[in-house]
């Protein structure tokens, strides 16, 4: 068995977070019912012409610059031409000669993976199938809401030797765009998508073997499969001497396994032209600058900034960090006067753990949990009642003091009430005390529980000890 | 009879009451009835909507609430302008029930204007011909002569207004289709500048060089219109933020010291030798009239009509690619996908259109784009730089025939593609540079009519008023309405 | 650089066109004749000539990022040659 190594490039589809279309002023939400996010120009109605959002060639930009690329000073739009009943206008609206951002590189562990090119282009609508997939569909239903929706498409360099490498890289990507705030990068709802391009090589060759394109990846689990499936069915053929045939292949994810979609040979030649209907984008240093002083901070100034400023450890810093939600909240919450290290505590914690299965949204307000940290920190609640609080809060909403005085968590500090409880106690468990005055200290653990019972857990556990180690000495 | 007066005159009328809106649109609309069944320049005639535009341009100007000057004049469009709610063809099988849900910026602002649409007008399909012998629908006469063309695309057009049968109308060149059918039929003609007028609404048959023009009865209505009609459009990227200036106050400022340039390459071979001596004749009257005439050269004319064939053939295969049978127009129904596509495209288009099509799908196609496609956009650069040369050189206006010869007969080239290609010699170079060229009818041969062409630097439409005029004044329109009774 | 009647078909196939084979031979014909007239262009050296894809010198021509409202579902539909209730509809696809 001969021994190959992997060769892949991806190829990233993200959604720009616009309020409009790319060339028409058409909403860009998600959700809505078919055919009512549209106009004459997004249904490609004969005579209209497309006017470019600026707001898309900013948020090009910026993923340019998040993934360390040379803005280019002119680009241009062509047309890509093809026919396809979700494409209005029989041809699609990109960038192919000249491009908005060339040459950039994103790192992955120990690796850099170089970007090729990021061109602003239109999506293209979706196609509703009668049946359960297009191949038993006695007839489909074209939707043209996401038509001319703004897409940034990323492409890599063929520098991703193996599966796992992809997913990282993928991984990586999503939370840079995420951090620049570009794209909601959701695979799920199709808002970033991954097309694979991968060929296998006998070890030590350089020229590139024939590749196949794998599309309908919508996770990145699925990339890594995927990979994984591919290496297989193509070391499998060139192990008995075949050859690799270049083409389009889908996922089945229920399956686990990559199909050919057997498209047509010539719709390949795509005759791209420049596109008349739009002028050049140039983009000079004034605008360049602008442009460069609104991106958000990214993952490495970020880092620093934990670790110097908030004095968090490189542990937390990195945990934080990785998830661009938990970190644009943290900043939120210590804004919000919380200390914050105990911010890192709780969200690294608590809140991390209550998250999970829904990664995606959190459901409560960073001024609350910082309201929430205020009250734990000068026990006015104890720890654990806090986690009850914030518990309620995850599952009902609600402010923080409104539950704590609702569920009657607030501790109690007054020294007096204290002192009766732990009197009490000591007066009806003779021989627990008899037992610790004996120097059975673990009888202390018992008489503690049975004070915080007698006040239903809400007295200040530190003012207790204090009080019965007093009354049991004395 | 209203039928026979300018829009200048028409304005005159209608604000001194000397006769309403609907009296004017009326005669029109019986001028109509009368004679397109012999030329056929309307695919619509919207007559009932005409009569209530009519009726309330009526009503607004005697509450003194008229639009503009222009409140309650007729118009006929070229059916490749879009019209909200009125059927829009493009003299295409392909579209033959479509009604825009909008309209072109150009008629949108003639209808806010308060102008009265008359119908639209005939044309060949998606503009592609020289002739408008290649309507989906039927064929237009040449009014002067019944048994040849009126010259295309935008033939419907110049016939309306030839024949009398619109005031004014629009029509759009691409390559000449607005100045060969005004030659042909007598009228004046512009095409204004590139990104003069929004192309928004307007169907596209090649985007870098289609521009919307006018046909009128006189000089002075071609520059009133223009002053409506022109300016940036927020809808076409491609349209230009130049000031538009009121064109009709700078009509008489006459041509002394103006400098007028004779390009040799147009009056050499393949032009018919009286059509250049009339040319020339009209050259004298501007020197009469002060201004300074010089030969000057063009040198890569000869490689304009090659280069734009395929240029507006690649850009036209993408623009006509959306007609698919999905969202609009005509479909030819098929159980699956790919034989729809192909049933409707090969039945909803015409012999000509697929050609073009074709070529142009040629044209872009792998291996071929170096070529072909991009030689022509180098093409496109030598030759718009003959034209900054000679307008860098002092030249104000050049001096040229609109067409190789007068109007053709019917049938004559319409089996050969080639010959009908040639017939745009003279004008494609001014789309390809994206100048301003106007004509003016010069005088008759062989009872037709032929037009001179005046070429001029981007955006100086007003110098090509000015100099038009000098030639207008030596009364030369034909007179179609003084023949056979009409 | 002669159009042979098999570069017809594969043009006529990117153009979503049927041609009949009577049809085919008369438009490699007229194609032909066409496209050796274009061919005098080859004669013409434009070595280092920069193509001009637009006359005009604009650029950076946007629209701010605002939504404004489209067509209403009917609308859009109602132009279309076969349609559902909220869809266009196309035949089988594969």
């Amino acid at each position: 068995m001969a021994r190959y190594e992997t060769v892949i490039g991806l190829e990233f589809h993200a959604e720009l977070k616009t309020k409009s279309k790319l060339f028409c002023p058409c909403p860009t939400e998600f959700g809505g019912e078919p055919n009512t996010h549209v106009c004459p120009v997004c249904l490609g109605l004969p005579g209209v012409l497309p006017v470019l959002n600026k707001h898309a060639v900013e948020l090009a930009v910026k993923a340019g610059l998040a993934l360390n690329c040379d803005i280019q000073r002119v680009s241009k739009f062509d047309r890509k031409n093809y026919f396809y009943p979700d494409l209005p206008k029989a041809y699609q609206v990109t960038q192919f000669a000249l491009p908005i951002c060339r040459d950039g590189y994103v790192n992955i562990s120990g690796k850099q993976i170089r970007i090729n090119r990021i061109h602003l282009e239109e999506d293209a609508g979706k196609l509703i199938h009668s049946g359960e997939s297009i191949l038993d569909s006695g007839f489909s239903m074209p939707d043209y809401n996401r038509a001319a929706v703004p897409l940034i498409e990323i492409v890599t360099e063929p520098d991703i030797r193996s599966a796992q490498e992809a997913r990282e890289l993928a991984e990586r990507l999503k939370s840079l765009l995420e951090y620049a705030g570009v794209s909601d990068v959701r695979m799920e709802q199709g808002s970033l998508r991954c097309d694979v391009n991968i060929s296998l090589r006998p070890e030590g060759q350089t020229e590139f073997g024939i590749r196949a394109e794998i599309k309908n990846l919508n996770s990145f689990r699925a990339i890594e499969r995927a990979i994984e499936y591919e290496e297989k069915r193509q070391a499998a053929i060139l192990d008995e001497g075949g050859r690799v045939i270049q083409e389009t292949r889908t996922w089945d994810d229920g399956k686990g396994i990559t199909l050919s979609m057997r498209s047509k040979e010539n719709a390949h030649d795509y005759r791209y032209f420049p596109e008349p209907d739009l002028v050049p984008t140039v983009i000079d240093d004034i605008w360049m600058n602008e442009i460069r002083q609104s991106l958000p901070e990214m993952p490495e100034a970020r880092k620093h900034r934990l670790m110097t400023e908030c004095g968090l450890s490189e542990y937390d810093t990195n945990r934080i960090v990785e998830t661009p939600m938990l970190a644009f909240f943290f900043d939120e919450v210590i804004e919000a006067g919380a200390d914050a290290k105990l911010t890192a505590n709780w969200i690294l914690g608590d809140i991390s753990r209550l998250l999970t299965g829904n990664e995606d949204k959190l459901p409560i307000k960073a001024s609350d949990l910082a309201v929430l940290i205020e009250q734990v920190k000068s026990g006015a609640i104890n720890h654990s009642s806090g986690k009850l609080v914030l518990e309620e809060m995850f599952m009902h909403g609600g402010c923080p003091l409104e539950i704590i005085k609702t569920r009657g968590f607030a501790q109690i500090s007054d020294a007096s009430a204290l002192q009766e409880a732990v009197l009490k106690v000591v007066e009806a468990n003779p021989e627990p005390v008899a037992d610790y005055k004996a120097g059975k200290k673990k009888a202390m653990g018992f008489l503690l529980g049975q004070i915080m019972k007698a006040t239903g857990g809400q007295a200040n556990p530190q003012m207790v000890r204090e009080m019965l180690e007093k009354a049991l000495d004395a | 009879m209203l039928t026979r007066l300018t829009v200048a005159e028409t304005i005159k009328g209608l604000q001194e009451k000397q006769f309403s809106s609907l009296e004017l649109t009326n005669a029109y609309l019986e001028r109509i009835e009368a004679l397109d069944k012999d030329i056929n320049a309307y695919i619509t005639v919207t007559a009932e909507k005409a009569r209530k535009q009519a009726a309330a341009s009526d009503k607004r100007r005697i509450e003194g609430n008229a639009l503009s000057a222009f409140d309650g004049v007729p118009v006929g469009i070229k059916d490749i302008i879009c019209t909200k709610g009125v059927r829009t063809t493009a003299a295409s099988k392909m579209l033959e029930n479509f009604v825009p849900p909008y309209s072109a910026t150009c008629w949108n602002k003639l209808e806010n204007a308060g102008c009265v649409l008359l119908g639209k007008l005939n044309m060949d399909e998606f503009a592609m011909g020289s002739s408008t012998e290649n309507s989906a629908f039927f064929t237009t006469k040449n009014p002067f002569d019944l048994a040849c063309v009126p010259g295309g695309s935008s033939g419907g057009s110049a016939a309306a207004v030839a024949a009398d049968m619109a005031p004014f109308s629009l029509g759009t060149d691409t390559g000449g289709s607005v100045r060969q059918p005004a030659s042909f039929c007598g009228t004046v003609g512009l095409k204004p500048t590139y990104g003069r007028v929004s192309r928004f609404g307007v169907i596209p048959y090649a985007s870098s060089l289609d521009q919307v023009g006018i046909f009128a009865k006189s000089i002075e209505d071609c520059a009133l219109i223009l002053s409506y009609i022109s300016g940036k459009d927020e809808m076409d990227s491609t349209s230009v933020p130049v000031e538009v200036p009121d064109y009709s106050v700078l009509l008489d400022n006459g041509v002394k010291g103006m400098k007028i340039g004779l390009p040799k390459e147009y009056f050499g071979e393949g032009i018919a030798k009286a059509i250049s001596d009339m040319i020339k004749a009209q050259a004298q009257k501007l020197a009469e009239a002060g201004a300074e005439i010089v030969e000057v050269s063009l040198p890569h004319t000869g490689y304009a009509l090659p280069a734009y064939y395929i240029m507006a053939t690649a850009e036209a295969s993408a623009n006509l690619a959306r007609y698919d049978g999905v969202r609009y127009g005509l479909r030819v129904e098929r159980d699956n996908l790919a034989d729809m596509f192909k049933a409707t495209r090969s039945q909803g288009f015409g012999a000509e259109v697929k050609r073009r099509i074709m070529l142009g799908t040629y044209a872009l196609s792998s291996g071929y784009y170096e070529a072909y496609y991009n030689k022509t956009l180098q093409v496109r650069t030598l030759v718009k730089k003959d034209f900054d040369d000679c307008f860098a050189a002092g030249i104000d206006c050049l001096l040229t025939p609109t067409a190789p010869t007068t109007a053709f007969r019917l049938d004559e080239k319409s089996n050969d593609p080639l010959a009908m290609y040639m017939s745009d010699i003279c004008t494609v170079t001014v789309n390809m540079a994206g100048l301003p060229a106007l004509v003016v009818p010069c005088g008759e041969l062989g009872g037709l009519p032929v037009g001179a062409q005046l070429i001029g630097a981007p955006f100086a439409e007003e110098k090509l008023f000015r100099s038009g005029r000098v030639l207008e004044n030596e009364r030369l329109i034909p007179q179609f309405r003084n023949r056979e009774g009409r | 650089m002669a159009i042979s009647e098999k570069d017809i078909a594969y043009i006529a196939e990117l153009s979503e066109l049927e041609l009949t084979s009577e049809e085919a031979v008369q438009y490699a014909g007229s194609l032909n004749s066409i496209i050796d007239y274009m061919a005098q262009l080859q004669e013409l050296d434009t070595s280092g000539v920069e193509p001009t894809t637009h006359v005009l010198q604009l650029q950076n021509v946007f629209r701010e990022d605002v939504v404004k409202p489209g067509l209403s579902r009917e609308e859009a539909l109602r132009n279309a040659p076969n349609r559902t209730k909220t869809s266009f509809k196309v035949p089988k696809i594969l």
